[in-house]
């Protein structure tokens, strides 16, 4: 528990440290994205890579938080930081209703079940445009602010948004290494072996479920006020796709290599950029390759691969 | 007052028909693509996401055929199928059949990946246009009491239901079908008595492979082909699948059907915008509800 | 342990190869949609600007200075376009920003150049980008409002005034349905009925089996390739006879190669680049836009189109402006606003501080397709 704690502190510190390093330019900019992106692959890994469900739906409750808090402070007025929680509760709420039937699935039939329900939302948010604004979006969402104080800039909301993905990196291990975390993993390697022991597997696959939707709907919330504007595209399959990636190249059931994967996939884009028509086949191929030699996820194949060729040792299995 | 009401109920029941006729021909595309969905599966317990991909491959090189090597359309479109066939050996090979760990999460996750990767290269080499192929027999719609349908709508019906046959011989009556079956119902078993499994794996993705391409043919002169024509569709054919049990015959077949004309009926009767969300409700409704799909039997879990 | 240290030395690397720096002649920096959804949009619009860039700097550039084009691809991404935004001005230190292609993407980039203070020329048709007036945003692409105008105009000139929508489910059909409904009662028109379809939709059969029990004298399809196209197939099977109406979306003759036969007597509201050839010589613009088609074939093997000419347009405006003597973000937008009477692809531009979309109902032109090319309707 103590060697977390000092993880922890020391990726803080690091994370804390990063805008006196790269300075107020683009790259700022983006890692406010990345902070978003890790909260969401965190959310997504305890899922994932924890309880071994797959959701290919995810962004759709992004977008639902996202569009709560964007058409109830916008058009209604009422204060974001009252809406932000309203809004994960009614999310959570939502998630844990819907994954109650959802979550008898198994494998495939989850993947699809989630993907359906992921591109439902999506229809709706795009369909409903009294509401949403449809496909046009949604505009002049207002920033977030402490009195006078208005997170309106790039470095402002770096720090705002990287606060609450911190306090969720930080749940988010401890939650791995209580007993909940125990079970999850028992419930991933097997579920009826997990329930002989005791486990209440089904309550609890649901229950990780409305726990990652509700973080998922903050960090939508966070998206809207920090962008000012939404649109139906962000919160479609592809996003679902690109979570999935990054939990997955980071590395499953770790925390910090969802961190990973998010900061990969996100920076990536900007090495590319000279290759615009080619990053979609080099998304691809990461995801295929990944899978093929990497399947613990960059985190644990890195150091896997350190081992084997400067080493020249045998790959040692993490857990 | 009564001819006012009669005539409104004959211009109905025109609507109905036409929406009928729509989703049977849209289902039938469906059902195609749910089949090659059905025999992977059941070969290999994989669900091939990029499924949908052969559907855009199988349009888009009868294009590249036709135009760029100027083949006439009787020889470009069974090339087609030969490009797409090989394909989708290119991508067992290459992609399944060396995965060390395949899991369920690590299937999706390579099968997604093939498809964005397959669906990338198509951009590149293709363009992102929108192509149309020529209709096989002409467009002069056809008349059935107060609905049209074009020539190309029964074409489609008419080589689904060649298909349908054709794979029930092969399934029934050859042997690498009757082996194909046989890893289905047990993988163990099937490889004890002898049969490839391995090999069997490679003939699901190129029978499903040659499938998609001809429902890609068949259904472009209608729908226009583009490089990333595959996504929705594979989906949709995908729920057809599920509403069928996943079998490669006649119910997977009604499935597609019963997911056409609903999805037909819902935009018409209900609500043009949400057409799409309509086949994922009945998805959902069917895993929640029936996930063995509307004909098949429960499956009990090993554990 | 490993895996966080994994983690970190990572990041850092990444971080550190970030960085960038740059100098020297006059950026211009430009967001275009080259792949993704709206690539029809981005593709003609990026190769333009490009090429009418290479053209100044050929001849010498402004006042001896070159131009340089930094332009980053957004794939349709509003998030992106943000971003992008974001690099442009910060890293690249661009004085203006020509796009971005699509209304969406627009409308999330302006509250980034109104902080920044970046002149910021949109491609994109939506009314929402000008009106009202920001201080920092153009835009050349005509207002759908003027397309929608010019429809309405024409129908109520024939006493036909019960119209069906059809319009695509994304930002520019959108768009087009919200002006449609909001001009009809000012033309007399009635809507009778509004569908929509999805971007990827292959049958419309349904939704216009809905229409022809309605009987409408007009029938408007708001979207862009291939929608329309299979609008016009599935009517034509359908056996439906009330005249269609579609938006400048297609615009173009890959409209009447996706349509076929089905296309012939198709009418809609275009910019003039497509009839180029048949303007009267009297028309201020046509010289620009032969020569842009031209070009445009010359370097890319197919013709100039009504979404290039935005790029054309935006570039030009800049150039006049920089020509003027504004080299700075702030001299630069001074200066557009003061443009007056520039004969450009889509229309003749004048701005003023109270109208930063420049252009007027002569923008558009009726055409009509007649034996598998566009003809302009009196």
């Amino acid at each position: 528990m103590k060697s977390e704690l000092i993880k922890f502190l020391f990726f803080s510190t690091i994370i804390l440290l990063i805008p006196f390093v790269i300075g107020d330019g683009y790259l700022l900019n983006v890692m406010v994205f990345v902070g978003i992106h890790t909260m969401l692959a965190v959310a997504l890994n305890l899922l994932l890579g924890y309880a071994g469900q797959i959701s290919l739906g995810h962004a759709g409750f992004f977008g639902m938080g996202a569009y709560l808090s964007a058409i109830l402070t916008t058009t209604y007025g009422f204060n974001p930081w009252f809406v932000m929680p309203a809004a994960a509760v009614i999310v959570g709420t939502l998630a844990f209703i819907i994954g109650l039937p959802i979550l008898k699935l198994k494998g495939h039939y989850l993947a699809m079940a989630t993907l359906g329900l992921g591109i439902i939302f999506y229809i709706t948010f795009n369909e409903s445009v009294e509401m949403t604004g449809g496909p046009s979006g949604f505009s002049s969402i207002p920033n977030l602010k402490i009195g006078s104080f208005v997170f309106d800039s790039d470095l402002k909301n770096y720090y705002l948004i990287w606060l609450f993905t911190l306090i969720i990196v930080l749940l988010a291990v401890n939650l791995a290494s209580s007993r909940i975390g125990r079970a999850l993993r028992a419930v991933h390697d097997s579920e009826v072996a997990a329930r002989v022991a005791g486990v209440n597997s089904r309550l609890l696959k649901v229950q990780i479920f409305a726990m990652s939707a509700v973080v998922s709907s903050i960090a939508g919330s966070l998206y809207a006020h920090t962008m000012t504007f939404i649109s139906p595209a962000s919160f479609g399959f592809n996003f679902s796709v690109e979570l999935l990636t990054m939990v997955v190249i980071g590395g499953l059931a770790s925390v910090y290599g969802s961190f990973l994967g998010a900061a990969l996939l996100t920076l990536l884009p900007e090495f590319l950029r000279a290759a615009h028509d080619y990053d979609i086949i080099i998304y691809g191929a990461l995801l295929v390759v990944m899978v093929m030699f990497m399947p613990g996820g960059l985190v644990r194949g890195i150091p896997d691969l350190y081992r084997k060729i400067i080493l020249r040792k045998g790959a040692v299995d993490n857990a | 007052m009564s001819l006012g009401v009669f005539r409104r109920g004959i211009m109905l029941f025109d609507q109905i028909l036409q929406y009928v006729l729509s989703g049977i021909s849209t289902g039938a595309i469906y059902a195609l693509i749910g089949i090659g969905f059905s025999i992977i599966y059941n070969a290999t317990g994989i669900i091939n996401f990029a499924q949908g991909e052969f559907v855009m491959l199988g349009g888009m090189f009868t294009l590249f055929f036709l135009e760029t090597a100027k083949l006439p359309i009787w020889a470009a479109a069974p090339t087609a199928i030969l490009a797409s066939t090989v394909i989708g050996l290119l991508f067992e090979r290459l992609a399944i059949r060396p995965l060390k760990h395949p899991t369920p999460i690590n299937l999706v996750i390579i099968t997604i990946g093939g498809s964005i990767l397959i669906r990338g290269l198509s951009m590149l080499v293709w363009g992102k246009d929108t192509h149309s192929l020529p209709p096989f027999s002409g467009e002069n719609p056809i008349h059935i009491y107060g609905a049209t349908i074009l020539p190309q709508h029964l074409w489609i019906i008419c080589i689904t239901a060649v298909i349908i046959v054709l794979n029930k011989f092969y399934f029934y009556h050859t042997i690498s079908g009757k082996a194909m079956r046989a890893c289905s119902y047990n993988r163990r078993a099937a490889g004890l008595v002898g049969i490839d499994v391995r090999r069997m794996v490679l003939f699901s993705f190129i029978i499903s492979s040659g499938m998609g391409a001809v429902a890609g043919i068949i259904v472009a002169p209608l729908t226009m082909t583009a490089y990333d024509v595959g996504v929705m569709l594979g989906l949709k054919g995908f729920c057809a699948a599920i509403l069928g049990g996943m079998s490669s015959g006649i119910t997977t077949v009604v499935g597609g059907l019963i997911l056409g004309v609903l999805e037909s009926l819902g935009a018409g009767l209900i609500s043009s915008g949400y057409k799409d969300a309509i086949a994922f409700i009945i998805l959902l409704l069917i895993l929640f509800v029936r996930p063995q799909g509307l004909f098949g039997k429960a499956d009990s879990e090993r554990v | 342990m490993n895996k966080f240290l994994m983690s970190l030395l990572l990041i850092t690397v990444m971080l550190a190869g970030c960085t960038k720096k740059s100098d020297g002649p006059i950026k211009i920096g430009a967001l275009f949609a080259v792949t993704g959804p709206a690539a029809f949009l981005g593709e003609p619009e990026r190769n333009t600007a490009q090429m009418v860039i290479d053209d100044i700097n050929k001849s010498g550039g402004i006042k001896g200075r070159k131009l340089e084009l930094i332009a980053y691809d957004t794939a349709g991404d509003a998030t992106k376009a943000v971003q992008l935004a974001t690099k442009l001005i910060k890293d690249d230190k661009v004085v203006a920003i020509i796009g971005p292609s699509t209304t969406g993407e627009s409308m999330a980039v302006i509250p980034v150049v109104e902080k920044e203070k970046v002149p910021m020329i949109s491609c994109s048709a939506g009314i929402k980008i000008t009106d009202p007036v920001k201080k920092w945003v153009f835009k050349t692409a005509q207002n759908d409002t003027l397309a929608v105008g010019r429809i309405y105009e024409y129908l109520q000139k024939h006493k036909q005034s019960k119209v069906s929508i059809l319009s695509v489910s994304d930002g520019f059909g959108a768009s087009g349905r919200e002006q449609l409904k909001s001009q009809a009662a000012a033309f007399g028109i009635t809507i009778l009925s509004d569908e929509t379809y999805g971007p990827k939709d292959t049958d419309m059969t349904t939704q216009l089996t809905k229409v022809r029990g309605l009987n409408p004298d007009a029938i408007i399809c708001w979207g862009t390739n291939p929608g329309p196209a299979v609008v016009a197939k599935n009517a034509s099977q359908l056996g439906i006879k009330t005249p269609l109406y579609m938006s400048h979306g297609v615009s173009s003759k890959k409209f009447i190669e996706l349509a076929g036969e089905a296309a012939e007597g198709i009418r809609l509201p275009s910019g003039k680049v497509i009839v180029a050839e048949t303007l009267p010589a009297s028309d201020p613009q046509k010289q620009s836009l032969i020569s842009f088609v031209n070009e445009y074939k010359k370097k890319y093997k197919v013709e100039g189109d009504h979404f290039g000419g935005h790029a054309w347009d935006a570039v030009m405006l800049l150039k006049g402006a920089i020509e003027a003597g504004a080299t700075s973000a702030d001299a630069i937008r001074n200066q557009l606003e003061q443009t007056k009477q520039f004969h450009g692809i889509g229309g003749t531009f004048s701005y003023s501080d109270k109208d930063h979309a420049g252009l007027g109902q002569d923008a558009f032109v009726l055409v009509e397709v007649k034996k598998n090319n566009w003809a302009l309707v009196q």
